[in-house]
């Protein structure tokens, strides 16, 4: 085509001009959408942090909370509860999605394999509150009591479908040569599984594991009517327990001031946890997988 | 997939497979055994739900997601204003933070520079870590005052002719807890976005540069569309996410169990009911109508889950654009 | 790696290996909240091996998880009724009444204190018929007040709450369309309102928003240094919620307790009677099946009805009157 034919066809000046009008406004507006969405979470989660460091002190994780209008008080039976529930989830829940996920990976046949993934993704769908009611008609009503059992029993529903995803996952992303290579030397295929690949993959298993305990220690709604709550130490597991979110839940909606400041300081500790969790989970996952490639 | 050691067809043989074999076998069964627990556990799940909801259902059949009276005194039931609650909350989340969230992904997908995309992607994935009870702590502290002291006396102001926009500043309502739904689901909006945009082949974008077009029409007429599924399985789950939410939208809805017109009324949703009444629901058709609720929540966002999922794996095969 | 796993081995036996204590657990009424906390927390330091949990989540929950069985014993500020008694198959409840209250309309008006209220313009109130503060009923009521133009914000509990019942319950008594159109219970159809979880939640919300009212337990508007009205008694006087007034409201019922000491002391007839006064209850089973229990419950039981109550004037609370106090003292028999 002639350049004289091509520049006949080029749009008048004004379409031109419209149209760079257009790219800078709609360039200017997603940039502005980036800094509106970025900032709001920022500005949020200071606004935590400021206020956490200033409520924070040794009370908050020594002592058992106190009645209102007493100060002092502090959180120590709540961190210790959630630290046995999320413990007791993970026991629980992470062993079955782990076996759940080599089976979908390693052994499954297509359609069992396609149901126990669709059940875990509907179960993780499970809205918290729903998984709440499940734990209280499974364990509260026959236990005929509030406990950190079933507070644990809620949490593990969680961990599930995320571990069993990860461990899933990773475990197919193990390159064939690394599973062909040990069943020619004579293993078998579970001691291919448990000695080659399960440890090949095993950063990305980790990473899904700490995201998924990282998730639960944040969850108060599976907690409301199973573990409930408890001003002392909860004795054994059979007991309302305290946790963090509950105690957050609580004293946010309280009128009292000191209330308010520990609530602030806990959950500045909760978020400190959960960032921490998950930067870590990220560091493993980006240094085991370049390890895996070497 | 790996595969299985060879069968051998002598008989010396095959019980020695066999042996070896045995070891794969029950490997195999107690994998299976853990699997079939999931699958248990979750049609446990389904079916506790169905019973515990029995009575309530019995009582007041499909009348009950149509009802709007909540009376535990005279033991009436419906669910229609926290079915109402809880759709409007998230539809207005979906619609003030699609379009944020989107033009956010846009942005840090296409037409940011590779390391300032990256960070701010690495944090706003981390924000999507936050737990719900923080977002309610900072909601009621900081966005409540915000919104009874500036936000709603402004819309008063300027839209209160609307009936949308009708009635005293109190703070909580509606209008606050579909704010603070936007901001918990503005991470998986960017996040899946950026995803499903950055998996569109370079070949289109250039394609419509070399082509003569502007980096925004490059983006928005060339890359987007190919993005388009992937970008709604964004919203579905985000949808799904929001409507499942409890703390955060407990402490700032207001809890009246009504609906009103006006966004700046308070209302409930079925997560926050549950929460809130579950520990003294006495009687059996209070109890049974809350699992209820539970289950009709349960229902809409596994719909909603999978419709998303659905989405999402059609943009992850190269090449579809519809 | 190891250490870290013995460290979590060792962390986590020391948590699961109980302490030879009776644990006990309670629910029920956020009213009398505050001095129960403390009194559970005075009891366990005198008596380190019981250790009673007391979980505040409203009457309606007391009432329904001791009918569940998974606490050992209830409180509410609504005597359980006939039907909710009978319900519960396994064994009788006893009421046993801890403390008096009064509960208190609170506000939050920048710079207006002391506003006075009388029953049917409360009625009116939170039935959304009177919207603003500065509504000509409320204005003769008060007429030095700088009350402003403004929406009135109406809070009440969103939970099943006896503190709901007895508030519910007087203003039944005073205004004939509130008890037509509303009624009495724990849990009522609000006509108009914020809703707020427990006497604490509702407190909150007053605090947070400017020119609202609620109902809440004396001792949360004091704590919370936040305005509360008075309210005209049947006498026609207008009283505030004190030791003196909310224990005059008592002084009827004092007399003329019944056996199972369920009664309301709403709109009572003396001259100083506060009108929205009322005993709180604990619920107690009389069959235990753990005798370790029963032995530490009715130990605190004779507990707080003495010495316990000394702790009730500096929290606002009126404590129980003596003749009531050796009435409960026989009724402890009943439970074995």
């Amino acid at each position: 085509m002639s350049t004289a034919a091509v520049a006949l066809r080029r749009p008048p000046v004004h379409l031109r001009h419209r149209r760079r009008v257009v790219n800078s406004v709609m360039l200017t507006l997603t940039l502005l959408c980036t800094i509106i969405t970025v900032s709001a979470l920022f500005l949020i989660l200071g606004y935590l942090v400021w206020n956490g460091s200033r409520s924070l002190d040794w009370n908050f994780f020594t002592k058992l909370p106190l009645s209102p209008g007493e100060t002092g008080g502090g959180m120590a039976n709540a961190i210790v509860g959630s630290a046995k529930m999320v413990m007791l989830a993970a026991v629980i829940g992470v062993p079955i999605g782990f076996m759940a996920g080599v089976y979908t990976s390693e052994f499954g046949g297509a359609t069992m394999g396609f149901l126990v993934r669709y059940t875990a993704d509907l179960l993780n769908g499970v809205p918290s509150i729903v998984i709440g009611i499940f734990a209280w008609t499974l364990v509260v009503v026959p236990m005929k009591t509030f406990s950190a059992v079933a507070g644990g029993v809620a949490l593990s529903l969680m961990v599930i479908p995320i571990t069993m995803r990860s461990t899933e996952q990773f475990l197919q992303q193990v390159p064939l040569s690394l599973r062909e290579g040990a069943l020619a030397l004579g293993a078998s295929k579970w001691r291919t599984i448990a000695t080659v690949v399960v440890p090949a993959a095993r950063a990305g298993i980790l990473t899904g594991i700490i995201l998924g305990v990282a998730r639960i220690t944040g969850e108060t709604a599976p907690l409301l009517f199973t573990a409930l709550n408890n001003q002392f130490w909860s004795n054994g597991w059979n007991q309302p327990t305290a946790s963090l979110p509950v105690m957050i839940y609580y004293r946010a909606l309280s009128p009292y001031e000191d209330f308010h400041r520990q609530a602030w300081a806990a959950g500045l500790v909760l978020l400190t946890l959960v960032l921490i969790a998950n930067i870590a989970a990220r560091m493993i996952l980006s240094r085991g997988a370049v390890a895996s490639r070497g | 997939m790996a595969t299985t050691a060879v069968n051998s067809a002598s008989p010396g043989a095959r019980s020695l497979l066999q042996r070896i074999r045995a070891g794969d076998e029950i490997a195999w069964l107690i994998t299976l055994i853990f699997a079939a627990a999931i699958i248990g556990v979750t049609v446990l799940l389904v079916m506790e739900l169905w019973i515990h909801s029995d009575p309530a259902r019995s009582k007041f059949g499909f009348e009950f997601l149509k009802r709007s009276v909540w009376d535990p005194v005279t033991d009436e039931f419906g669910a229609m204003p926290f079915i109402y609650g809880t759709v409007v909350t998230s539809m207005l989340a979906l619609l003030i933070a699609v379009p944020l969230g989107v033009g956010a992904a846009i942005f840090l997908s296409e037409l940011a520079p590779p390391r300032v995309s990256n960070v701010f992607t690495f944090l706003v994935e981390l924000l999507a870590a936050v737990p719900s009870v923080i977002f309610g702590l900072l909601a009621i502290f900081a966005l409540v005052p915000l919104m009874r002291s500036y936000v709603q006396p402004f819309l008063i102001h300027t839209l209160g002719w609307l009936p949308l926009f009708k009635g005293p500043a109190y703070g909580v309502g509606v209008l606050t807890a579909s704010v603070v739904l936007a901001i918990m689901i503005f991470p998986y909006i960017i996040s899946i976005s950026r995803e499903a945009l950055i998996q569109v082949p370079r070949e289109q974008r250039e394609a419509a540069l070399a082509l003569g077009a502007t980096r925004w029409e490059a983006t928005w007429d060339a890359v987007v569309p190919f993005a388009r599924l992937g970008i709604m399985g964004s919203v579905f789950l985000s949808l799904a996410r929001a409507l499942g939410e409890t703390m955060a939208v407990t402490m700032v809805i207001g809890n009246e169990p009504r609906i009103h017109a006006s966004l700046l009324a308070p209302g409930y949703s079925i997560a926050a009911v549950i929460a809130n009444e579950f520990r003294e629901a006495t009687g059996d058709t209070y109890l049974s109508a809350l699992v209820e609720l539970g289950l009709v929540l349960f229902v809409i966002t596994i719909i909603l889950n999978g419709m998303g999922r659905l989405l999402i794996v059609a943009t992850t095969k190269p090449g579809t654009a519809r | 790696m190891r250490t870290a796993l013995y460290m979590l081995i060792g962390c986590s036996a020391a948590a699961t290996l109980g302490f030879a204590t009776e644990n006990i657990n309670a629910a029920g009424a956020t009213f009398p909240g505050p001095i129960y906390q403390k009194w559970f927390e005075e009891y366990r330091q005198a008596h380190p091996d019981v250790q009673i949990n007391y979980q505040a989540i409203g009457s309606g929950g007391g009432i329904k998880q001791l009918t569940a069985g998974t606490v050992d014993f209830g409180a509410s500020d609504m005597p359980m009724k006939d039907e909710q008694i009978a319900a519960i198959k396994k064994y009788h409840v006893l009421h046993f009444p801890t403390v008096l209250g009064g509960v208190v309309p609170t506000y939050n008006i920048e710079g207006v204190n002391d506003l006075k209220f009388s029953g049917p313009v409360l009625a009116d109130i939170f039935m959304g018929k009177i919207t603003k503060w500065n509504d000509g009923a409320l204005k003769k009521l008060n007429p030095g007040a700088r009350l402003p133009d403004a929406d009135i914000t109406v809070v009440h509990r969103s939970d099943g709450s006896g503190t709901t019942f007895v508030w519910t319950d007087y203003l039944s008594k005073v205004s004939p369309e509130w008890k037509s159109k509303v009624g009495s219970n724990t849990s009522v159809s609000w006509p108009v309102g914020l809703g707020g979880q427990g006497n604490e939640g509702v407190a909150g919300q007053v605090k947070q928003t400017p020119n609202s009212i609620g109902y809440v337990e004396l001792i949360y508007a004091i704590q919370n240094h936040m305005g509360y009205g008075s309210v005209q008694n049947a006498a026609g006087k207008f009283l505030k919620a004190d030791l003196s007034t909310v224990t005059d409201a008592a002084a009827g019922a004092a007399k003329d307790m019944p056996a199972d000491f369920r009664v309301s002391i709403t709109n009572a007839p003396g001259a100083n009677a506060y009108p929205i006064s009322t005993f709180t209850w604990l619920l107690i089973p009389d069959k235990f099946d753990n005798a370790g229990k029963r032995d530490a419950i009715k130990a605190f039981l004779k507990w707080m009805m003495t010495t316990g109550q000394k702790d009730c004037a500096a929290l606002s609370y009126a404590p129980l009157p003596k003749s009531v106090v050796t009435k409960e003292e026989a009724q402890l028999t009943k439970i074995h």
